[in-house]
């Protein structure tokens, strides 16, 4: 019988020739990955086993993402915890403020992260560089603190479901677009468990930074994974930068799947998912009037350069409504110079926007952008669960960068075809 | 620890893990203090109801979204002796037993059992009964070396020895 993508990773990484869905197998990591919220609890746990090693200094990345610049003393501590750690551990890929992006923006970028590549992280967007053609999953932190110890993990190899993307989409229906289609298709545990595989002659009109999108919220649909095939696309992206060794996996042929759809990206319209869950999702034609106080554009989901490309381009010689709150997080420091330099910062700050510094801050109601009791935000981020911004009363709408930009133009949920 | 008895905290689906504990407590990494936040979103008055060895049950994919372990610590730490769920996320679930958080598929009496009902867990057959209404249900009980690592209290315990 023959074997998904995600199988033939870790089959590989297993050291064996066949794995089947259900077995449960050990495997060997090429990266391990946290943040400062989830490497404190993982060093805890590392130094309460007593141990005195880590597997390998270069298959560690820590990144102080979520609450830096540190917000308050605890986080302040937290970070220093993290940073004594990776001094003493001479662990190469430590990331600081100054250095450090928003994680899963930041590895594919720095190259620690490729085709073929077995990754875990304490923390569950981790399943980003599906995108890469890499299998990657998230975790918690006594499995990080494991992993930085024996560089290994153990696996219960997933099942998957297929995902065949035909078709072009429309001009403003992006990555965010197909994935938040297909969560409200399937559900939160639509894919429990499972992969998800992406497939398709659609896929040549999906850019890097869409398929990172799609595969960074597989986890909104319960996924294990989400993964994409390797073709010229990656290749370029990972070319001269993906520090390892490239290996291209492919689904075999009678590989089995669970279930199988076939989605028409033609047929896809800009799409909203409205409280509490990313399956509440409705097309741009069905919000109705929905008025808000906030945007958010950037996060581990859309803070990519194409996403603040898009941003600008709605924005252009457009004024934020009265009212509302445009705050722009650009995913990396590379990111932030390169829409500096292409002028994008000129085009959000005349409109009424402010640019921060790389952050995962308000995305999970951390600081940088906190909601008050009744306030609505559309924001680009993965996750709208009740008080994720903020106040426990307050509300979050998911959607692309175009539909965000749109919306803060407005003050209300907009179609960017509108504005 | 091969069987648990409590009252029921009863929640219904997709149970987060941003109302488990809410991302405004992750800057500690205490026990206690996520503990006393615990379900605060979700439920305002569960810390002060929480008694050591209270059940919680929630209906499908219970601990959805992050993969912060802070969630079981603080069920745990509240005092809470097992989840029964329909469904678990794949991270809580892993984190949980990980931690040593004793947790049980059954959809069964996931629907079933109400909030506030006395409910008692046998690990080692599966077997859970509402001791409010007398109705047993079977879940599929874990294998013995999982058994062992929630007891030991986690797998860095269990590893330990």
């Amino acid at each position: 019988m023959g074997m998904t993508m995600s199988q033939k990773i870790l089959a590989a990484h297993a050291g064996l020739s066949q794995v089947k869905a259900g077995q449960l197998i050990e495997a060997k990591l090429d990266m391990v990955l946290g943040n400062d919220v989830t490497s404190p609890v993982a060093i805890n746990v590392f130094e309460g086993c007593k141990a005195d090693s880590v597997f390998d200094n270069e298959k560690i990345a820590m990144v102080m993402d979520h609450f830096t610049p540190n917000k308050d003393i605890k986080s302040a501590q937290n970070c220093k915890q993290v940073r004594e750690f990776a001094g003493k551990y001479e662990i190469k890929n430590y990331f600081d403020v100054g250095q450090m992006g928003i994680e899963h923006a930041l590895l594919p970028e720095k190259g620690l992260v490729g085709p073929g590549s077995l990754v875990i992280g304490a923390d569950s967007h981790t399943c980003t560089y599906g995108a890469l053609g890499a299998f990657s999953t998230g975790v918690g932190s006594t499995d990080m603190a494991a992993g930085m110890i024996s560089g290994k993990a153990w696996f219960k190899v997933p099942s998957a479901i297929k995902f065949e993307l035909v078709g072009k989409p429309a001009p403003w229906v992006s990555g965010k677009d197909v994935i938040l289609q297909i969560i409200g298709m399937i559900g939160v545990d639509g894919a429990l468990y499972k992969s998800m595989e992406f497939c398709g002659d659609g896929l040549r009109f999906l850019n890097i930074d869409d398929r990172l999108c799609i595969a960074n919220m597989a986890i909104e649909a319960g996924a294990k994974n989400g993964i994409f095939p390797v073709d010229d696309i990656t290749r370029k992206y990972c070319h001269n930068r993906f520090k390892g060794e490239p290996v291209e996996y492919t689904a075999d042929p009678d590989a089995e799947y669970d279930e199988c759809y076939t989605i028409d990206l033609s047929t896809l319209r800009p799409t909203v998912a409205f409280p509490h869950l990313p399956e509440n999702t409705r097309t741009i034609d069905n919000v109705g009037e929905v008025k808000i106080d906030q945007v958010v554009i950037g996060s581990c989901t859309n803070g990519r350069l194409t996403d603040l490309r898009i941003a600008a381009k709605v924005l252009k010689g457009k004024k934020i409504a009265p009212g509302v709150r445009c705050i722009i997080f650009p995913g990396t420091q590379q990111i932030w110079l390169d829409a500096m330099n292409e002028g994008l910062f000129e085009i959000f700050v005349k409109a009424g926007a402010v640019v921060s510094t790389p952050t995962c801050g308000p995305c999970l109601g951390g600081h940088m952008g906190i909601l008050a009791a009744g306030e609505k935000a559309v924001s680009t981020t993965n996750r709208n669960f009740v008080g994720r911004m903020g106040h426990v009363d307050s509300e979050v709408y998911l959607a692309s960068p175009a539909v965000a930009a749109a919306s803060a133009i407005t003050g209300y949920i907009t179609d960017p075809e509108k504005v | 620890m091969e069987s648990v008895k409590g009252r029921v905290h009863k929640y219904g689906d997709n149970v987060d893990t941003d109302v488990i504990i809410p991302a405004r407590y992750l800057n500690t990494a205490s026990h206690k203090e996520l503990a006393a936040h615990c379900m605060e979103d979700i439920d305002k008055d569960f810390v002060n109801k929480v008694r050591p060895g209270d059940i919680m049950v929630a209906e499908k994919n219970f601990g959805c979204g992050s993969s912060r372990e802070h969630a079981p610590i603080a069920i745990k730490t509240s005092g809470i002796s097992c989840v029964i769920a329909s469904t678990f996320a794949r991270i809580f679930y892993r984190n949980a037993i990980n931690i040593g958080l004793p947790i049980m598929e059954c959809d069964e009496a996931a629907k079933d059992i109400k909030d506030g009902d006395e409910v008692s867990v046998d690990f080692n057959t599966g077997i859970i009964t509402n001791e409010t209404t007398g109705k047993t249900y079977k879940a599929e009980p874990f294998p013995e070396f999982i058994q062992n690592i929630i007891a030991k209290g986690g797998l860095i315990n269990y590893i330990k020895g």
